[in-house]
């Protein structure tokens, strides 16, 4: 089980190989989250409309390992936008995917940009 | 450097370090600390909650490394078996010798174990460390498996029936034997005893008063106890909670003075009759006593810890032994002298025996001051009681109002703010009243938590929280500032006040709402809140506003562990014909469901795939079913029974009842889940005194009973109004749901909310019934147009194509989670386990 958790690792700007392309802007819904599939992995993607930003990161809780994070709401905390896993209410930056309840783990975050209505997650291998 | 030895890390022990460290002058000495269990010091006051904690660290005083960060060492599993008071050495059992300047003895107390024959016995505890917790439990299981199933208790004492509950819980049937006419015969009188006795009996445990035990019967292990009097109990384990002595042997033989009932003589700098030794908390002997609870064992720690440090306070002379707690579920209080009565003193008694309530208080005839008191089944007029006496106040003209509830449930105690600043508030820190608002008034204190955290007030027993709480308010009041319970850091309202806003300012989108009352943007706490607003004001379904949606609500089905979803359709009443019976077995077949009853009386399938949703619902709304609402804070089922249209005893038809309300209130949305329940006689089958609402069919109608529910803290539905007819009730019915849906704050029960209504049942009567806030009408036309506007949500999100595109696992694939695997079990599934 931990090599499906191996699978994601937070990847910075200058890591990015490839800009994956996810889908139209109009197929996310605003200050909500969907699923991406790439590859072998599960993306979750937030269009964080109310503050204007996109945030992407995996889609597997990483507390129980279920593929979940993407079902979970959104938010903000003095600032750091975050999202709330819907099985046990734990919360993560969606910046730097690091745990907002003090707990060990965290998630992987993933850049995302957005050119010509178009969404594209950025990938590092 | 001068050094400091302390023998014993329980409460007392630690908390001389703890103030010792707060002090600033910890770093003067070198702190050397012995304790002989094996783990640093735990709250012993809380210790049955050990069978409710994950851990025992979680009772703990301090974080683990306090010690260490502190400079102090802490040696755990270590007994001290000799003192050399001319040497100036202490010896531990391996014999290596630890020198001193000071000493302090807080060895406390073991349980006293009677010399009964067979007291050897195997399956005989005490009950004071986690050890011997942990080892109850495990003969518990034991004795629930193998054996009889039975506890017995030997002491009815406070630790005696918190025993009791242990072993309760532990699923025993236990039985308490005590030696006097009496429980707690220390802090009780006869009636008082009587109706704990009453009471506690009521949960299923038996009291055996008047009984002297004269053997422990048994082979290899034990079966029976024999008493005096010739009777016998069978038992197959006993707890032994007959009191306590002071672990006084190390100061005994080093030749300290002792008391004449044992404990190590101490005068009120808490030194002993050697300079340099104190003693301090149970095993102290101080002004002809011991004492056996934490306040007075808190207070002599500060005193020898300021008198280490030069100063010069002095222990008071008269220790006070009031005790406020709540035992098996009965909140119990006595205070200063409990039984005085005669030619200078009074009693005044209160006494309801239907609702279980005896209170009673001493009166000083000249001084018009209050003595001491008892208060049983209900203390919450303790704190102001206690005030009374503790700082010797006039009584005002009429006593009896202090314990005499008025018209509306209340006594009159008068407010906190009354109080002198002297007031000793929080007695286990020893905090002032004066202390506390001080802390608000210039210390820049803004909320409760702020000024436990500066002053430690409430950290003890907790038993002075309420106090505390109301003190902070006033305080903060009288400053102009406001206190209240806001719903997060978005919104600085109470749900009600949101609720008003958005009502008043016809708001209908979160994000406007945000923009009017709120800043920032917004999280997963307040958009649910605002989502149930919505929903209580419009009866809008949870598809139109999908993103601020609790995900359960989002994907209109509840999450299960492994990310599947079960799908509860409403089966209104727990009525289903064979036609729809066959349907939800052929789609749990199709789809491959694990399927169970629920306890709401409806049936659960459980294993959905997201995408599998609709598909499941389509074929579900095509035989008839409706969504079951299971996975929204909303009106779940109305359970019945089957009334008497088929039951012999029936007296009124509870299935065709509980179908009618069930189908009024189906979809609406609440502060939390909403169950209700009809019985159609007062056999009860249909457990509805455990639901929000619970109707009870008698001779002349129905009787209402509300605010009850099952879960953690079970409550029982408390009586409304009696003998209704259909129209009446779901009048009132109404009125009530349509209240506590404007007021209750967020994801609280009815049960907790009616708690915290102020006035309580007797309020909620003069809102529904009477109208007293003439807005019966307002709530019955409100509720009116939510059953109007009810839709089937499930029906309105399959009839949508864009409501549908929620229930893709991928917005990029049509491919589904392949990550989800099941094993097989019972000729069904379930979830992988989780590795």
């Amino acid at each position: 089980m931990k090599e499906i958790l191996d699978q994601y690792r937070t990847v910075n700007e200058q890591e990015i190989r490839e800009w994956f392309l996810a889908g139209k802007i109009s197929d996310f819904p605003s200050d909500g989250g969907v699923c991406v599939k790439y590859k072998t992995k599960q993306i979750a993607v937030f269009n964080f409309g109310r503050m204007g930003k996109w945030y992407a990161c995996q889609n597997l809780c990483p507390h129980k390992l279920e593929m979940v994070i993407s079902r979970g709401m959104i938010g903000e905390s003095a600032g750091i936008p975050k999202v709330a896993c819907p099985l046990h209410k734990k919360t993560f930056s969606l910046e730097d995917g690091s745990n907002l309840n003090g707990e060990e783990y965290k998630i992987a975050v993933y850049p995302v940009k957005i050119e010509n209505k178009n969404v594209y997650i950025g990938f590092s291998e | 450097m001068q050094k400091i030895v302390v023998i014993g890390n329980g409460m007392v022990g630690y908390k001389f370090c703890e103030k010792l460290i707060a002090s600033g002058s910890g770093e003067k000495f070198e702190i050397t600390v012995f304790g002989e269990e094996p783990r640093a010091a735990y709250d012993r006051v809380h210790l049955s909650a050990y069978f409710s904690v994950e851990s025992a660290s979680e009772l703990s005083m301090a974080p683990s490394g306090w010690y260490k960060d502190n400079g102090i060492t802490l040696h755990t599993s270590s007994l001290i078996c000799e003192i050399d008071r001319e040497k100036k050495i202490v010896a531990d059992h391996k014999n290596n010798i630890y020198p001193y300047d000071y000493l302090i003895i807080a060895t406390g107390s073991a349980p006293f174990v009677p010399d009964i024959e067979g007291i050897d016995t195997p399956g005989v505890f005490v009950y004071r460390t986690i050890e011997d917790l942990d080892a109850i439990k495990q003969y518990a299981v034991k004795a629930r498996r193998e054996y009889g199933g039975k506890a017995a208790i030997l002491g009815g004492g406070l630790l005696g029936l918190e025993a009791a509950n242990a072993t309760k819980e532990l699923g025993l049937a236990t039985d308490v034997v005590e030696f006097a006419p009496r429980l707690m015969p220390r802090q009780l009188d006869d009636s008082a005893s009587n109706m704990l006795q009453t009471k506690i009996e009521s949960m299923g445990i038996g009291i055996y008063l008047n009984k002297s035990t004269s053997k422990i019967y048994g082979n290899n292990r034990i079966e029976a106890l024999h008493f005096a009097d010739g009777s016998q109990l069978k038992t197959d384990m006993l707890v032994i909670s007959a009191g306590i002595r002071p672990r006084d042997e190390l100061g005994r033989n080093a030749g300290l003075r002792t008391g004449e009932r044992g404990g190590i003589w101490v005068d009120n700098k808490m030194q002993t009759s050697d300079a340099s030794i104190y003693a301090i908390g149970e095993v102290a002997y101080y002004n002809g006593g011991i004492y056996g609870l934490v306040a007075p064992g808190y207070a002599m720690a500060e005193i020898a810890v300021n008198q280490i440090c030069g100063g010069d306070k002095r222990m008071v002379e008269r220790i006070d032994m009031s005790t406020q707690l709540k035992l098996i579920g009965t909140e119990v209080a006595s205070f200063g002298d409990p039984f005085v009565d005669g030619n200078s003193a009074s009693a005044i008694v209160f006494e309801n025996k239907f609702s279980g309530i005896y209170k009673r208080i001493n009166i000083d005839k000249e001084s018009r001051t209050l003595l001491g008191g008892i208060l049983i089944g209900d203390s919450s007029d303790y704190n102001t009681l206690f005030q009374l006496y503790i700082n010797t106040m006039k009584l005002p003209e009429t006593p009896e109002d202090l314990i005499i509830p008025n018209k509306s449930g209340e006594t009159s105690a008068g407010s906190v703010m009354d109080l002198p600043d002297t007031a000793q508030i929080c007695s286990c820190e020893s905090i002032s009243k004066g202390a506390i608002c001080e802390a608000v008034n210039s210390g820049g204190c803004q909320s409760v938590k702020d000024v436990i955290n500066r002053t430690k007030a409430t950290t003890g027993c907790g038993g002075c929280k309420p106090m505390v709480t109301d003190l902070v308010g006033e305080s903060l009041k009288a400053l102009g500032k406001e206190v209240k319970e806001t719903i997060c850091e978005h919104f600085n309202y109470s749900r009600q006040e949101l609720y008003d806003l958005v009502k008043i300012n016809k708001v209908k989108d979160y994000n406007e709402a945000l923009d009017l009352f709120g800043s920032g943007h917004g999280c997963e706490i307040c958009k649910p809140v605002l989502a149930s607003v919505f929903a209580s004001i419009y009866m809008e379904t949870a598809n139109r506003q999908v993103t601020i949606q609790d995900s359960n609500d989002k994907f209109l089905a509840n999450i299960q562990r492994n990310g599947t979803y079960s799908v509860v359709p409403r089966v209104a009443g727990g009525e289903v014909t064979p036609e729809k019976l066959m349907v939800l077995g052929q789609v749990a077949r199709k789809y491959d469901l694990y399927s169970k009853i629920t306890g709401g009386q409806r049936i659960d399938l459980f294993g959905a795939k997201l995408d599998q949703l609709p598909d499941i619902w389509r074929e579900l709304i095509e035989a008839g079913f409706e969504s079951g609402h299971a996975y929204g804070k909303s009106l779940r089922t109305v359970k019945s029974c089957v009334g008497s249209t088929w039951c012999r005893y029936g007296m009124h038809e509870s299935v065709s009842f509980a179908i009618r309300i069930e189908e009024r209130y189906k979809g609406l949305r609440s502060p939390h889940k909403l169950k209700g329940g009809v019985s159609g006689c007062i056999r009860e089958c249909a457990e509805a005194r455990g639901k929000d609402f619970g109707i009870i069919a008698v001779e002349k109608g129905w009787n209402l009973y509300v605010c009850g529910n099952g879960g953690a803290t079970p409550k029982h539905a408390v009586l409304l109004a009696e003998q209704l007819d259909d129209e009446t009730c779901i009048k009132y019915l109404d009125r009530f749901l349509m209240y506590y849906i404007r007021t209750a704050p967020p994801l609280t029960r009815t049960a907790p909310w009616l708690e915290k209504l102020e006035g309580g049942i007797e309020y909620l009567k003069q809102v529904v019934i009477e109208d007293s806030l003439g807005i019966a009408e307002d709530l019955e036309d409100e509720m009116q147009n939510l059953v109007d506007s009810y839709v089937c949500e499930w029906k309105q999100a399959i009839e949508d194509p864009e409501m549908m595109k929620r229930f893709r696992h991928f917005v990029n694939s049509d491919e589904t989670d392949s990550s989800i695997e099941f094993v097989p079990m019972r000729e069904q599934k379930m979830p992988k386990p989780w590795r």
